[in-house]
């Protein structure tokens, strides 16, 4: 893959091409008549960076995405790269590109004319040698003579990437690229894109529903809900430490069980869980006190069989009943009724040390005190949890 | 009442769709059985006739009966008497053509993009005149552009026209009654076309740098085009071969192909009429496919 790719680039990954400028967003808000799609969103997309708007479905992202490429005027606030403010600009004058989730290859162009079309309304005359490495670039230097159409799904994909990135925008914008790929090819495309960003090093802003995507690709993602975001991080950040139920949910899976803050210790929060203490580090309580959600990530639990003792650190809840056992090869994902009736999830690693728990077992569940984190308990528990599925 | 039904061309580019898997069975060409029969009652049988028709001995009359001698000549003559009707006929037609396509593309336009929930009552009042004669229409025009019409009146006292201008009886008449009758025509399959047009293809093209007139020219208008070739086709072929316009609208002095072939049928010369008639079909085929084959849009034929 390196043909078509000059040297420099190769020996310097995520050099910046352009002047480097970031995309502020500041307060922007969209109304579509009474419809909040967009609720006063302020953020910064740190230049060469990979960016991800993660959310389900009408969470506003495609929206967001939509103003900053200028095809949406927001009803308030203001979008800026780097000091220039681009909010009034009209479309074909801002130095940003879109890559279209049902990419909007011009069917009546070839390939070649498709990619080159920017360039040329941009007065280039000579687009032929920058055509073909774009072309090689995304590893389609023969097909250049074909009609769009007359590629598969992901060749097509590619073609609206190298559409985009031949103009070497200040913002390339994704708005769910891989949405109309199988689940092979997206994974495929996930890492061909992350490489490409690397070796191009612009800004890439990209909107998916597919938090794997999301945290596979991005190196910061933004999971917004309802026109808002509600947590900004790397992924792991995000994944270890969400701030709300909705992020806990919709980003992979959690346990959460109401109990309430007992003592604030240094470093450490105690909770009561239905007679048990268990302890959090205060850098994962998101809660001031009282009633709150004890979460932890279903991965994150070990099970043992009844009355086995523990190290300390460890918080433990006892007596928990296996209910269902589904063996999925890499792993087994245990539901387990705890005494006070809540189905809690596990999975293990299937690493063969020992043998599979059995439906009706007694067990306990562990887990590292810095593995657990605490939520506000007047959010819904349930928050963004029916999205999960779509994902996948 | 939906659009696709208003006008089942629909520009054509729907047929492309990918053939069904062949099936080894009788039901195709059994269903295939009407169309063929009412293609040879109605377009071989009076296709074969017109064509004989042309050859017979041009001596011949109601009378005395007619011979089929293969009378070539009847061609070189009708082509030597009626050139210039020929000519105006092309002209006619083809400045029919234009006018509806600038006046048409637009309103196509505003109807497929702009008009929104208006859409279908906008389609409706661009056939609405089709509910009423062809023939009554052309004659009100007649009234509206007479010398003591308020258009004549109007254009007089803004010195576009002179003391004595009239619009009633002139070529501009005919071309304007030609360009009215045959609009809808020009209309319909533009906008089937535009309508068909991803309007994210558009924006794609602002998002590519393309100002609003560079994404018109670049992406709108090369989309629409199997909706302007259809259109102006549509248009143009019974413009060409149009009488009425001129027999209301105009005089003698803009007497079109039409007119003639009229008369001459009219008058019993069954051979020099039918030779007329076949060499307009002829004119107007080679016209039509060196026009298909310029604007690279085969998949209408």
């Amino acid at each position: 893959m390196s043909a078509g790719v000059d040297e420099q680039e190769q020996a310097n990954p995520g050099v910046q091409r352009g002047p480097g400028n970031d995309l502020r967003l500041v307060s922007l808000s969209k109304q579509f008549g009474a419809f909040t799609a967009v609720n006063d969103l302020t953020l910064t997309v740190p230049a060469g960076s990979f960016f991800a708007l993660l959310g389900p479905s009408g969470c506003g992202k495609t929206t967001t995405l939509r103003m900053v490429a200028g095809l949406e005027a927001p009803t308030a606030g203001d979008i800026f790269l780097g000091d220039q403010d681009v909010t009034r600009l009209r479309p074909y004058k801002r130095p940003v590109n879109t890559v279209f989730q049902n990419y909007a290859l011009f069917p009546h162009l070839s390939v070649a004319e498709n990619v080159a079309f920017g360039l040329k309304r941009r007065g280039r005359k000579k687009v032929d040698a920058e055509v073909a490495r774009l072309l090689d670039l995304v590893e389609l230097g023969d097909r250049g003579r074909r009609r769009p159409q007359e590629l598969s799904g992901g060749q097509q994909q590619r073609v609206a990437l190298a559409r985009a990135l031949i103009n070497e925008p200040e913002v390339l914008l994704l708005d769910e690229p891989l949405g109309a790929l199988d689940l092979k090819l997206r994974r495929q495309m996930q890492i061909e894109l992350k490489r490409i960003q690397t070796e191009v090093g612009l800004t890439f802003v990209h909107v998916t529903h597919d938090q794997e995507e999301a945290m596979t690709m991005a190196d910061t993602v933004a999971v917004m809900n309802a026109g808002v975001i509600e947590q900004m991080g790397p992924p792991g950040e995000l994944y270890d430490n969400p701030a709300t139920t909705f992020v806990a949910n919709f980003l992979g899976q959690s346990n959460l069980v109401a109990g309430h803050v007992t003592r604030m210790r240094d470093d450490l929060v105690e909770v009561d869980v239905e007679g048990t203490t268990v302890l959090a580090s205060r850098t994962r309580s998101h809660a001031d006190g009282g009633a709150v959600w004890v979460g932890v990530r279903p991965e994150k639990v070990f099970l043992d069989s009844s009355g086995q003792t523990r190290d300390h650190g460890i918080n433990v809840v006892r007596a928990g009943r296996i209910c269902d056992v589904s063996y999925t090869g890499v792993s087994t994902q245990y539901l387990v009724r705890m005494p006070w009736g809540q189905e809690l999830t596990v999975f293990e690693q299937n690493t063969g040390a020992r043998e599979l728990f059995r439906v009706g077992a007694c067990v306990d569940l562990g887990w590292r005190a810095e593995h657990t984190f605490v939520l506000d308990a007047a959010q819904d528990a349930h928050a963004g949890v029916e999205y999960e599925d779509l994902g996948t | 009442m939906t659009a696709p039904a208003l006008f089942p061309g629909g520009g054509g580019a729907d047929d492309q769709q990918q053939p069904p898997p062949p099936r080894r069975s009788r039901t195709g060409y059994l269903l295939l059985l009407p169309g063929t029969l009412w293609l040879l009652l109605f377009f071989m049988v009076p296709l074969v006739t017109l064509v004989s028709t042309s050859l017979y001995d041009p001596a011949g009359t109601l009378e005395t009966g007619y011979q089929l001698t293969f009378a070539f000549g009847n061609y070189v003559d009708a082509i030597d008497d009626y050139a210039t009707e020929f000519t105006r006929s092309l002209l006619y037609g083809g400045l029919a053509t234009l006018f509806a396509l600038l006046l048409g593309y637009p309103l196509a336009y505003a109807i497929a993009f702009r008009a929104g929930r208006w859409k279908y009552v906008m389609l409706l009042l661009v056939i609405a005149p089709f509910f009423t004669s062809f023939l009554i229409r052309t004659l009100s025009w007649k009234m509206l552009l007479a010398d003591q019409g308020v258009i004549v009146e109007v254009l007089r006292f803004l010195h576009i026209l002179g003391d004595d201008g009239r619009l009633l009886a002139t070529a501009p008449a005919v071309v304007l009654g030609l360009t009215y009758n045959f609009l809808p025509f020009m209309v319909l399959p533009l906008y089937a076309s535009l309508d068909k047009i991803d309007v994210r293809l558009i924006e794609a093209a602002g998002d590519l740098y393309a100002s609003p007139p560079q994404a018109f020219r670049r992406v709108t208008l090369p989309l629409s085009m199997p909706g302007v070739v259809a259109g102006t086709l549509l248009t143009f072929i019974p413009a060409a071969g149009d009488y009425i316009n001129v027999e209301l609208l105009g005089t003698p002095q803009q007497t079109m192909i039409g007119n003639r072939i009229q008369s001459l049928f009219g008058a019993g010369s069954y051979p020099a009429a039918a030779a007329l008639s076949v060499t307009l079909m002829l004119l107007i085929l080679a016209m039509v496919m060196l026009y298909i084959r310029r604007a690279g849009t085969d998949e209408l034929l």
